[in-house]
């Protein structure tokens, strides 16, 4: 019941991020160099910061954080000449079934800032800001402690390492609010206000980020692949996976399996139906039960089903299939699940977290939550499943994937997807509810919101 | 199309874009929205306000932008045209994001029109009428929250009706420099809300009132008082303050309801402040004179001007034309101070005229100096501002300022005795102690000095090396009322010193200042800036000759010395040693109160004319409502008074003035009322037109054939212009001993002036009478900041609250001009450089 | 109290000193304040307000904004059951209604003796260690009625203050940068802010 290892991958492929996770000082300066900690600072700082920012685009580093853009390439976006330039490192952590990051902080912080400390070489940042979630005080606790060091020991602030590279890393930390997780908002948080999405364009934080600044924004998870990267070479990365998706990367498993937990597999190579079942992994559903559904890239991800379990852990395929790898976080539901009540709690989580910016999020996203709390609550009129549908379409136009969002962010239209999910692919579950036959004048369109569903009275707007 | 592109194509700077299928140019960096609207395509919208920053969070504005990568929904509020851009406002896409918004913003939204402020004029109402869903589908209770709240004493705020647009929310933070009203909360709870207990108290509140797109801001001065469709409206001109805000005036039934500001480009960009704004109260005041009075009974009008020309005739026969004396007449039209300064002149024959009360800047200031025009002040680079808080007395100037500061990269140099409203903008903030105010200047433009001042030396170096010894602009006013002018003139005189080629941006508080000055209300200049007619006193010297015994009628413009003189003990003697006042007023005040004769006066937008800001700028003022009772216009009771007198003033409208004072002089030529008045005028029009080729301030006398051109009464004779006299006298302040406190003393935008007093909703809104020090004075005289002490000047001594103010440097005490309780001008004796308090402890 | 305490000040001045612009401070300064007095009073909005350079209400709009800070009052100990996805399908809300039970209070309130404060929260990140809970936001993964039951007495008890500080509390650790090791080059070439220093 305590703070407990979750279970780790064992399997052929080597442990790039996690390595340190099992180790009772991996958090320690001393345990960390011990393994070889800060080794990959010393290399960075003896090449050219544009030879790091190679390596790294031959690596083909996705990033981790949800989107999955190259971050060698990002990294080229700052427009040259402009400084100050900033680092900010994303370690909000909130979308739901996404646990990871938090786990690298508090397992591997020296990880972290040595990944931080290179990258911000590579860019010529300035200053760091490793923004860290509000409610993740051990991880605060264990950053603080590991920077304290790292500054003690000449890695950080002025002169890192005796070069002539100075940079200055800040622990920053949140206070509650998903939304942040955003990069724009984090942006607007890190300056002290509500953490309110900026537009982009204008707003791209390469470009103008930080007090309009150079600002690159990248994932825990991202700048903890670094120091390898640095060490073997971003062709050994690359080597690992499939090409498309290359690399390992860590997978939270959570609801309906046997044996949950945060695994590193390589991508593109492993597939969802390994970690449900192989035994390293989840080892089966839950008590035997099939599967219903699982949500393979957080709580933002459209649903995906048994047919889908064969897919590797690659991005350009999982997007192809309709959903996205997101934040590395697998949910799965088994056959037992009451996919009104999970569709709900997700919309829930959209309603709550909406900044208040967007009127289709502010309002659409409550209105929603409104009228399954309506239909669960065994007041739903045959009517609303459509109207669920309708106000889903108005806050993404046509319930398409890649959406057409009316949003600034994608946060509004993330909470139409379970609905679209759920509705499409079990509409029955549905029509128990409101007593009645769900008829929909809106067809999603994305494959996999694809379900059994046909029945429309009404033309489909498609 | 493409022949267009081949002629221009070397030359061309703007872009090219599809607008629903029409090709348009369009400027680099306009937004897509503004340069659909100038192609005819009107794109609905909420948050985005062309005055502001864009957003782009109601997303009402979203629209096909297609930039080679297929047509994506994007916020045409936010998004810059860029070549090839094609833009549809019509597909279906858009249809549904707009109709699906609009839904959006109604399922929480009350059903209150027919009772509702804004009902009638509301863009929400508007678009849903147009385009709206018809039934709410949202069968669930809507939002609720308290009912209107007052955020502020003039402000009332509905949570429910709004629409988080974030237009008052940015217009605070970004553009009045307020961010007292925030968004709080997040999501679907996101509600605009002040800090407890502090209100929005910003001078500029009434603008989120009208830049509201529904109705959840009201302003109590208009709440329920119309509806929208009641109302009728024609555009003029606010003369509350010398800036010259365009409003449009709005009345039902004849009463004045609401003004709202125009978007001027030059000048107000669509604000006001809120004097200006709820300014319509104390026109409609129930105090207002509607009679002539005789020794304070209600009079016909022939008997008020039997006795008031009785009075002016037997001075004039019993000691001269001299013993009458006019103070008064900046706060009305051009043409009123026409008429009032012409029967001066001609017909009473005395030069003892002065529109200002001691407490603006020499007419030759005023009328002399090059100037410069609030764009180009705020364009000038590095701007010199040696003049009163701006933000106080001209606040939309300040509003103005605070734009180029912060988006257009000017810096400003200010040189004041104490910190203002401007001080937390400005580059560097040069605070003296009063009386080293020129030596200050001569300092920072690296002129020889004479003595030692309190400013830190590296303040001097960083405004010097801003300046570079020369000032391109310079905004210059009284910096201290307990100053006499010629300390200002001091000032001026070095900026000129420095740089021959400065243009100047003089402030006066009083909205036709300056207009009334160009008319010849003052001593020795007639109409158009020409030196002559008789010479005479000042205010200064009336009261002085008043108090002597010399002046045997005053009459008063529209003027109260009593209280609006920065020293009271030489106002009182002067009005109680005049034979007969002669009051020509809107509203009773101290001194009309001692009248024997009172005649009404028409107020605004009871009377159309012109008036002049404090660049020169000619705009119109509309007639809305009729004068209450009997009272007229200023220039109509001038020309009545002059028939009585035995003359004629020969104005039989507005546009006699015009026409007379275009053919007298240089200046005016050009001018007419259908000038004023014309479609190209609506922004106002510079004096002097460019018809002429006269020059401010650079040359004594005009070319002598332009001036037999301009013809009129002085044709023939060189016209001889004002010029700026300056000065080399150097003052050196006296010495300051260690237990004193020497006087700063400054007008604040809300005071006990009749404007205010008369204003139900603003009346209470002043400050009071407290004398306010920096900490570190406080510690060293050993008094409490909210105590009760006893301040002593060498004219008088009184009893007053002090507070704690480190805008005041050490050394010197404030105190604001004008308040409740405790008069200032009691402490001020005008013919001293500076005035030193003792501050005692009363035990 | 709700002012910063003089130890606090010092400890506000050294964090403001650590970003380029003051108001970037906010945040971690409602923390202090929050640390200080186990919630955000208004006299703290309004020092925080004097600190980084804004006005109460815009200290007032960022504090409103995130959850975590609480503007009233609340239990000495804050229990946060996640009931999202994760932990929804292995008896999040199961556990939620426990708690309640357990206590006599629907989240969102608090006991009567102040105690405690039952929330009811989103996705805390431990996904895979569902069914859980935080308490002041320390980490209680797949935990069982009985040992929520044991948890509570513990508490109640005096016994968890070594491994639960009180409400408020964040990180016990800080960051703290000696000096001659702070480079400072964050703000070089960063445009000035009329009106605001940086
Ligand atoms: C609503 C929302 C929440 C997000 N939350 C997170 C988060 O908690 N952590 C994160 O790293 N990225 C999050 N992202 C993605 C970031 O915007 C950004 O893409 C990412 O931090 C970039 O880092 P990467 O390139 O290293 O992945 C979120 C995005 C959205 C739209
Ligand atoms: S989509 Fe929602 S969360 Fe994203 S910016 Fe708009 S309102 Fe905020
Ligand atoms: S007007 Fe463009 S989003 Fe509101």
């Amino acid at each position: 019941m305590t703070d407990t290892a979750a279970p780790i991958a064992k399997g052929p492929a080597p442990k790039i991020v996690s390595s340190r996770f099992d180790l009772v000082d991996g958090h320690t300066l001393q345990g960390y160099v011990r393994t070889g900690g800060y080794t990959a600072l010393r290399k960075a700082l003896t090449m050219s910061p544009e030879e790091v920012t190679a390596e790294v685009k031959t690596a083909n580093l996705l990033g981790r954080g949800g989107a999955g853009f190259p971050a060698g390439v990002k990294w080229g976006f700052c427009p040259p000449g402009v400084f100050p330039r900033y680092l900010v490192i994303n370690g909000d952590e909130s979308e739901p079934g996404t646990y990871k990051d938090r786990l690298l902080v508090e397992r591997d912080p020296h990880q972290l800032i040595e990944g931080v400390l290179i990258a911000a070489y590579a860019i010529g940042a300035a200053q760091a800001f490793i923004y860290i979630r509000g409610e993740m005080a051990h991880a605060q606790e264990r950053v603080a402690a590991a920077l304290n060091e790292a500054y003690a020991a000449g890695f950080a602030g002025h002169r890192v390492c005796g070069s002539d590279f100075s940079v200055d890393v800040v622990l920053h930390w949140g206070a509650g609010a998903y939304i942040v997780g955003e990069e724009t908002a984090l942006i607007e948080s890190l300056e002290g206000n509500r953490g309110m999405p900026r537009l982009k364009p204008p707003y791209f934080p390469a470009v103008k980020g930080l007090y309009m600044q150079p600002t690159i924004v990248n994932n825990v998870e991202t700048m903890a692949n670094l120091p390898w990267i640095v060490l073997n070479g971003g062709a050994k990365f690359a080597e690992l996976g499939n090409g498309k998706s290359t690399g390992t990367r860590l997978f939270a498993l959570s609801g309906h399996v046997n044996k949950p937990g945060v695994y590193e597999v390589e991508l593109g190579v492993t597939t969802f139906r390994d970690l449900f079942e192989k035994p390293e992994y989840g080892n089966g559903i839950r008590d035997g039960h099939k599967l219903k559904a699982f949500i393979p890239g957080g709580a933002s991800a459209p649903w995906l089903y048994e047919e889908h379990q064969d897919l590797p852990l690659c991005k350009p395929t999982i997007d192809q299939a309709g959903s996205m790898l997101g934040s590395g976080a697998i949910v799965v539901m088994d056959e037992t699940t009451d996919m009104v009540k999970a569709a709900l709690r997700l919309v829930r989580f959209f309603a709550r977290e909406s900044c208040g910016k967007c009127t289709p999020c502010r309002e659409g996203t409550t209105w929603l939550e409104r009228i399954l709390d309506r239909i669960l609550a065994g007041n739903g009129r045959p009517e609303d499943v459509r109207l669920l549908m309708d106000v889903s379409d108005n806050i993404s136009i046509g319930l398409a994937w890649p959406p057409r969002q009316t949003t600034i962010c994608p946060l509004g239209q993330s909470a139409t997807t379970p609905i679209a999910s759920a509705v499409m692919r079990f509409p029955d579950e549905f029509a128990k509810y409101v007593g009645g036959s769900v008829e929909l004048k809106v067809k999603p369109r994305g494959s996999a919101f694809v379900g059994p569903l046909t029945v429309t009275s009404e033309p489909a707007n498609v | 199309m493409s022949d267009t592109q081949a002629v221009e194509a070397p030359a061309k700077t703007t872009i090219t874009v599809v607008v629903d299928g029409v090709s348009i140019e369009a400027n680099p960096g306009e937004l897509v929205i503004n340069a659909a609207k100038r192609a005819g395509v009107e794109i609905p919208h909420f948050c985005y306000h062309p005055r502001m920053e864009p957003v782009g969070m109601c997303r009402m504005c979203l629209v096909d932008i297609d930039t080679g990568r297929g047509p994506a929904l994007q916020p045409s509020c936010m998004i810059p045209v860029a070549p090839g851009m094609v833009v549809g406002t019509t597909s279906d896409t858009v249809t549904k994001a707009q109709d699906g918004m609009l839904e959006f913003l109604l399922i929480n939204h009350p059903l209150d029109c027919p009772v509702c402020d804004k009902g009638g004029e509301c863009p929400l109402q508007d678009q849903t009428v147009a385009y709206g869903p018809g039934e709410s589908r949202m069968v669930e209770e809507k939002r609720h929250f308290e009912k209107p709240i007052p955020i502020s004493d003039l402000v009332f705020l509905d949570r429910e009706r709004c629409i988080l647009c974030d237009r008052c929310t940015r217009f605070a933070s970004d553009v009045a420099g307020d961010a007292l009203i925030q968004f709080t909360e997040r999501g679907n709870n996101t509600q605009v809300m002040t800090f407890p207990d502090e209100s929005f108290a910003s001078y500029f509140s009434g603008n989120v009132v009208q830049i509201c797109p529904v109705g959840a801001l009201t302003a109590k001065p208009y709440r329920f008082k119309a509806r929208p469709w009641d109302l009728e409206q024609t555009e003029s001109t606010c003369t509350t303050c010398s800036v010259g805000c365009r409003i449009t005036v709005q009345s039902s039934r004849d009463e004045l309801l609401r003004y709202q500001g125009v978007d001027s480009d030059p000048v107000n960009w669509g604000w006001l402040c809120d004097k200006g704004r709820f300014g319509f109260e104390s026109v409609n005041s129930t105090n207002r004179f509607t009679q002539p009075l005789l020794k304070g009974e209600v009079t016909s009008w022939s008997q008020a001007l039997d006795a008031a020309a009785g009075a002016i005739k037997a001075a004039i026969d019993r000691d001269g034309p001299k013993s009458v004396a006019m103070i008064g007449g900046a706060n009305g039209t051009n043409e009123d101070a026409y008429a009032w300064a012409k029967l001066a002149k001609t017909i009473m024959g005395t030069g003892n005229v002065d529109a200002q009360l001691g407490d603006g800047l020499s007419a030759d200031a005023l009328l002399g100096l090059p100037r410069a025009t609030i764009d180009e002040a705020c364009a000038a680079g590095v701007l010199l501002v040696i003049s009163p808080d701006i933000k106080e007395e001209l606040p939309v100037l300040f509003i103005r300022l605070r734009d180029a500061v912060m988006n257009r990269g000017l810096k400003i140099v200010e040189v004041t005795p104490k910190a203002t409203g401007l001080s937390s903008l400005a580059a560097v903030s040069v605070q003296h102690r009063p009386g080293e105010g020129a030596e200050a200047v001569r300092a920072i433009l690296g002129q020889a000095t004479t003595g030692q001042i309190s400013v830190l030396p590296d303040v001097i170096a960083k405004a010097a090396g801003l300046l570079g010894g020369a000032v391109n602009v310079a905004i210059v006013g009284r910096t201290n009322l307990a100053e006499p002018v010629s300390a200002s003139a001091e000032a001026i005189s070095a900026v000129i010193a420095a740089s021959g080629d400065t243009k100047f941006l003089a402030v006066t508080r009083r909205g036709n200042t300056l207009g009334a000055l160009e008319m010849g209300l003052t001593p020795g200049v007639l109409s158009g800036h020409r030196v002559g007619g008789p010479e005479g006193l000042d205010t200064n010297g009336i009261l002085q000759a008043a108090s002597e015994g010399k002046i045997s009628v005053l009459v008063l413009l529209g003027a109260d010395p009593l209280s609006d003189f920065a020293d009271s003990d030489l106002a009182r003697r002067g009005l109680a040693g005049v034979g007969t006042v002669i009051a020509i007023d809107t509203l009773p005040n101290d001194s009309n109160a001692l009248a024997h004769v009172v005649l009404p006066a028409s107020g605004f937008a009871e009377k159309s004319g012109t008036t002049t800001n404090l660049e020169g700028r000619v705009s119109t003022l509309a007639q809305k409502v009729t004068s209450p009772g009997t009272a007229r216009a200023d220039w109509m009771i001038a020309t009545e008074l002059a028939w009585r007198l035995g003359g004629d003033l020969g104005i039989e409208s507005t546009a006699d003035v015009w026409t007379e004072v275009a053919n007298a002089s240089a200046y005016f030529a050009g001018c007419s009322t259908a000038a004023f008045g014309a479609p190209g005028a609506a922004d106002g029009v510079l004096l002097p037109m460019p018809v002429t080729s006269v020059s401010l301030g650079t040359i004594a006398s005009a070319d002598e054939s332009e001036a037999t051109e301009a013809g009129g009464e002085s044709a023939g004779s060189t016209q001889m212009l004002v010029t700026f006299a300056t000065t080399t006298t150097v003052h050196r302040p006296a010495p300051q001993d260690a237990f004193s406190l020497r006087l700063i003393v400054g007008r604040e935008l809300y005071d006990d002036g009749v404007a205010l007093h008369n204003s139900a909703s603003m009346s209470h809104l002043n400050r009071g009478g407290v004398m306010q020090l920096g900490s570190h004075d406080f510690d060293q005289l050993g008094i409490r900041p909210g105590e009760r002490v006893r301040a002593t000047s060498s004219r008088t001594s009184l009893v007053v609250e002090v507070k704690r103010n480190d805008a005041v440097p050490r050394g010197s005490v404030y105190m604001a001009f004008n308040q409740p309780n405790v008069s200032a001008a009691d402490l001020i004796d005008a013919t001293s450089a500076t005035i030193d308090i003792r501050l005692e402890t009363i035990s | 109290m709700s002012r910063l305490t003089a130890d606090n000040e010092k400890i506000a001045h050294e964090i403001i000193g650590r970003y380029p612009r003051k108001r970037s401070a906010m945040i971690p300064l409602l923390h202090l304040a929050q640390e200080q007095d186990g919630y955000v009073a208004n006299d703290a909005m309004a020092q925080i307000a004097e600190l980084v350079g804004s006005t109460p209400a815009e200290v007032l709009g960022t504090c409103s904004f995130y959850e975590m800070f609480k503007r009233e009052p609340v239990g000495k100990y804050l229990i946060n059951v996640c009931t999202n996805i994760s932990c929804q399908l292995m008896g999040g809300e199961e556990l939620l209604h426990h708690v309640e039970h357990r206590l006599g209070i629907h989240h969102g309130a608090t006991t009567a003796d102040g105690m405690f404060t039952i929330e009811d929260v989103e996705c805390i990140a431990a996904c895979t260690e569902a069914p859980c809970l935080q308490v002041n936001y320390r980490y209680f993964h797949k935990i069982t009625n009985d040992e929520v039951d044991t948890l509570i007495d513990e508490i109640r008890a005096g016994k968890r203050t070594d491994d639960i500080p009180p409400h408020g509390t964040l990180a016990k650790v800080r960051q703290h940068v000696p000096a001659g090791h702070w480079a400072g080059r964050g703000g070089e070439g960063l445009p000035v802010i009329p009106g605001q220093a940086n």
